[in-house]
Parts: structure tokens; C-alpha cells; sequence
């Protein structure tokens, strides 16, 4: 791409910010456009399901304004209407066109909304955006029943809240355990029990039938199969999300499970890329494609994408790691450990630190760390070695990711592909950052 | 508000004026400090807000948590005994604080 060539990234979430800001970072000179739909400065979705519930002065921006007029990236408040490829330009809802030499799609995901009967109701809300935090924060001020559907990561956030303001809180679940489908069992039932003794009531293996309300409209409780009915003036659904594709669907752009796009993100559309929660990659961490919902994944997906465009391509292999923190424990997840066939515990769950071992074929795929932060930043740098740590090489006394971790490195044994992925390695992200 | 002076990898001197409540990873977002980046948001799961303290009233800093301690083992730039992590550190003190350059 040459160099005074024009930008433009759909999507003003952390993917798009970090795109925008990279480009500039390795020099591009041409045009960047920023094209988001939310009002204000791009903002950092984590805190919104935590922090910033409780305190409304918790700092959101991702950077002030000075940060785009000394870059010279230009923020675009509009809604995309539809992308003209054959034009390379995209028309915008207000009517006006933006053209460019290279696209970016950073468009996120949505909340999904559960086909269930009264989930229209007054008071029940979900969170994905600033607007839907700061109504929750007003509501949870003056509920006292919060009915949490979905034990998911948001979930589960949201609950600590409800417990930490003295909400009754329950969660309701259809699946077995919290946050079943992120983390192993051992990780889920010590956070299950973090939950239980602040108060929170958890009701999993259950399904909501549907949402009982009173004649002026509003939420009085959740139906659930069984019969019970678990009384709410405030419900919030976290049942996950899907991808927002549509404007890649209706350019004829390739969408699976997300807008497809290669090693190097690039779409079916050489002048396409996609990136973050929105984006169906190829994981070198799985040897499957995958879509991953996570700041890691988006940051890192949007350097590597700047990179090329700026004229060093590698092929996307960072190692994903999420978090979360409920209640004051943090939890650190390194690698994908859907799959695993096999786990073994580093320190004792009973101290409130330790950390999940996840195996697959005798392979380590992944670390779940609860308040062992040592354990996750090592096992970042672990499983980005071409050489995978082996299950039996954790089975002997004392054994420590750090320790294991370092003893690799000074050997000179985590050769891995490129200097830029020996960055990767140490790092747990890309070169380009500062 | 405190004075904090960011000295960046080029030498450059930046004093910002932090708010009440500011840390010094805060203060120098909103001021467009080159070289913090706080990708976590000042929850010390990232360590991109790495500073090392050179001039600051030691006695009031506040101890460094297991935390903050185990996260300093993954910074881009080597770890000295002057390193903090950015989001960690309250703005109450005046503070002089060099933003570590990352080595490409």
C-alpha cells in the first residue's frame, strides 16, 4: 500500500482506535478516517460492567481529543449505511460517501437477544455501550431484586456489583456452572463459590420461560422451567453476543462465524480487512478459525493489520488471553482451553490463588490463573514457544510456570519463527507497541 | 491539582497537572503522554503503563502489592528497582517519572 494512501476504519471500539493509532505509530501519512456510531471520544467497554457500575467517575476514554488532532486521525460520528467495493467507498446512513484505498472493519458485536417472552418489559437491560452502562448504574441505585440472566463473563461482572451494593442478586444459568463455555471446572466452581458466600444466589442448569411484569409494564420476576419464579424490579440479560457482519454480508464480503479473513486479515476482499470481536481468523493456537471476544485479541489483530499495511506483514499468532475480576479476584486466562482432556492445579484453590493447568493431547492450551498473576504472564510467554510444555513436565515437585518459563528462555529454546514473533514471544503482543 | 513530570525515552519533559483521583497511568492519558498506553485500563492485568520513579517522596509511595510486583515480570522494558506500574500510583505528591522506551 502506498503511503498516502486513505484509511478507513468502520468501528470505534478499542480494534478501531488501536488501527488508527498504529498506522500512525509506523509512519502512514496518507488519510485516517474513523468512522464510529456512538457519540463522543472512542471508550473502553471492560470497566462498564465492573467499575464503572459503581463509581460514574471512572474513566473511560480510550485517549483525549488532543490524541487525534496531533495525530491527524480524523473521527467520523455516523452510522455505515453500506460498503460500495467496486467504488472503494462507503456510503454513510447520513448520506454522505467516504472513499478509500483500504478498508478496515472493526465493527464488534452485538448483544443477542433471547426470544423470550416479557424481554421487552421495563427494567430489564443489557450492557454493551456507555449509554446502556450508565442507565444500569441508575437502576441498580434503586433495585432491590436483580435477576442476572446469563452467567457468562458479563454476567458474572454484574453480579459482584448487585452483591457489592447490597442488591439481592440472583444469576440464572442454563448451563451447569458459571462461565462454562470460558473456563474449566475447577476455575468455574471456585468462582461460583466466591459468588454463593457474598449472597448471590446461583440457579444454573435452569431456562427462563419468561418475564413476569406488572400492569404498568415493568419487571416483577423470572419464570424459570421449573416452576419457580425468582422475583426482580431489574434484570439484566448476558447471553452473549454475535458478530456485527452485516455490512460485510451485503458487500458480498465471506462471513462464517464472523467476517472470514486469512493469517494476514485480510478479507475476501483484498482491499477488506477485518479485526477484533467481529473477525473469523485463522488461530494458530487451536488450528481451527475462530472468533475471539476480547481486548487482547482486538489490540493485537489491530497491530498486526497496521503493520502490513505499512509494509511489514506477519501473519497474525498471538497468544489470546482474557480477564475478568470479580469481587477483587482476577482472573487470568492465557491460551484456548476449549477441548481440554486433561487439567492439573498449581497452588492450593483453598488460599484464593492458584492457577488451572489445561492439556490437550498432553500439550498445555491453556492457564487459568485466580490471583496469580506470575503464573499468567508466564504461561503468555509459554505458549508462545515452539515448543510446547508437556504435561508430564509439570507432574514433578515444586513445579513453576516461571520457573519453567525462564529456564527455556535462558537455553535459547523458544526459537520461534520470526524476530517479530520472539517479540510476540516475550510479550504476550506485537512489536509495534509503545 | 499535583504536578507530574513524564520524561520520555527522547529526553522530552512533559508536566501535566493531575486531577484529584488521577494515578500517574490516569494523568498521563488524559494528557496524551507518549509511551503509557494502559490497554487494561489501570486493572494490572497488562503492564503497558510501566514507569520507573525518580523523584518522588518514597515514604508516601504506596508498598507494591504481590500484584503489581508479579505483573513487572512481563514489562517490555527491563525492570529496574524504580519500576511501577503507572495505574498503581496516586497523584496526591508531586512525582518526577520516566516513561521507559520500547526497544523494536
Amino acid at each position: 500500500m502506498k503511503p498516502d494512501t486513505t484509511v478507513v476504519i468502520v468501528g470505534a471500539g478499542q480494534g478501531g482506535f488501536q488501527v488508527a493509532a498504529s498506522l500512525r505509530e509506523r509512519g502512514h501519512a496518507g488519510p485516517v478516517v474513523l468512522v464510529g456510531d456512538e457519540p463522543g471520544l472512542p471508550y473502553q467497554r471492560p470497566p462498564l460492567s465492573k467499575n464503572f457500575l459503581l463509581h460514574a467517575e471512572t474513566q473511560t476514554e480510550l485517549r483525549p481529543r488532543s490524541f487525534y488532532e496531533r495525530r491527524d486521525i480524523e473521527l467520523r460520528h455516523a452510522r455505515v449505511g453500506s460498503i460500495d467495493r467496486f467504488g472503494r467507498r462507503v456510503r454513510l446512513a447520513d448520506g454522505h460517501t467516504l472513499a478509500y484505498d483500504h478498508l478496515v472493519l472493526a465493527t464488534g458485536a452485538r448483544n443477542r437477544t433471547p426470544p423470550i417472552e416479557g424481554v421487552t418489559l421495563d427494567g430489564v437491560v443489557q450492557v454493551r455501550t456507555r449509554d446502556d452502562a450508565e442507565r444500569l448504574r441508575a437502576r441498580l441505585s434503586a433495585a432491590s431484586h436483580l435477576a442476572i440472566i446469563g452467567a457468562g463473563f458479563i454476567g458474572m461482572e454484574v453480579a459482584a456489583v448487585g452483591a457489592r451494593t447490597g442488591i439481592t442478586t440472583t444469576v440464572i444459568e442454563a448451563l451447569h456452572r458459571p462461565m462454562a463455555r470460558s473456563v474449566s471446572v475447577a476455575t468455574s466452581t471456585h468462582i461460583a463459590d466466591l459468588h454463593r458466600a457474598q449472597g448471590t444466589t446461583l440457579r444454573m442448569g435452569r431456562t427462563v420461560v419468561r418475564l413476569d411484569g406488572d400492569d404498568t409494564g415493568a419487571v416483577t420476576g423470572v419464570r424459570l422451567h421449573d416452576g419457580t419464579l425468582v422475583p426482580a424490579d431489574l434484570v439484566v440479560v448476558g447471553v452473549g453476543v454475535a458478530p456485527a457482519v452485516e455490512l460485510a454480508t451485503d458487500a458480498g464480503i465471506d462471513v462464517g462465524d464472523g467476517i472470514r479473513v486469512d493469517a494476514h486479515l485480510a478479507t475476501s476482499d483484498p482491499h477488506v480487512s477485518a479485526i477484533g470481536d467481529c473477525a473469523e481468523f485463522p488461530n494458530t493456537h487451536t488450528g481451527t478459525r475462530t472468533r475471539l471476544e476480547s481486548i487482547q485479541n482486538a489490540v493485537d489483530q489491530a497491530r498486526c493489520l497496521a503493520a502490513r499495511l505499512t509494509g511489514t506483514p506477519a501473519p497474525y499468532t498471538a497468544v489470546p488471553w482474557f480477564w475478568t475480576e470479580q469481587f477483587s479476584t482476577k482472573l487470568q486466562i492465557a491460551g484456548i482451553g476449549q477441548g481440554h482432556d486433561d487439567s492439573t492445579v498449581l497452588g492450593d484453590p483453598a488460599t484464593g490463588s492458584f492457577s488451572t493447568l489445561l492439556f490437550k493431547d498432553e500439550l498445555l492450551t491453556a492457564v487459568e490463573s485466580v490471583n496469580a498473576p506470575a503464573d499468567h504472564t508466564a504461561a503468555r510467554r509459554i505458549l508462545a514457544f515452539d515448543r510446547p510444555l508437556r504435561r508430564e513436565e509439570t507432574a514433578v515437585d515444586g513445579f513453576s510456570l516461571a520457573q519453567w518459563a525462564g529456564g527455556r528462555q535462558r537455553r535459547g529454546q523458544d526459537r520461534t519463527v520470526a524476530p517479530q514473533d520472539a517479540v510476540d514471544a516475550r510479550l504476550g503482543h506485537t512489536a509495534d507497541v509503545h | 491539582m499535583t504536578k507530574i513530570d513524564y520524561i520520555q525515552s527522547d529526553g522530552t519533559r512533559i508536566t501535566v497537572d493531575a486531577a484529584p483521583g488521577d494515578t500517574v497511568m490516569s494523568a498521563a492519558i488524559a494528557a496524551d503522554v507518549d509511551g503509557i498506553v494502559g490497554e487494561c485500563g489501570g486493572n494490572m492485568m497488562c503492564a503497558t503503563c510501566h514507569v520507573y520513579v525518580d523523584e518522588a517522596p518514597a515514604a508516601r509511595l504506596p508498598a507494591m502489592t504481590d500484584d503489581e510486583d508479579q505483573m513487572l515480570a512481563c514489562t517490555e522494558a527491563p525492570r529496574t528497582a524504580l519500576s511501577r506500574l503507572g495505574c498503581q500510583l496516586p497523584t496526591d505528591e508531586p512525582m518526577v517519572v520516566t516513561v521507559p522506551g520500547i526497544p523494536t
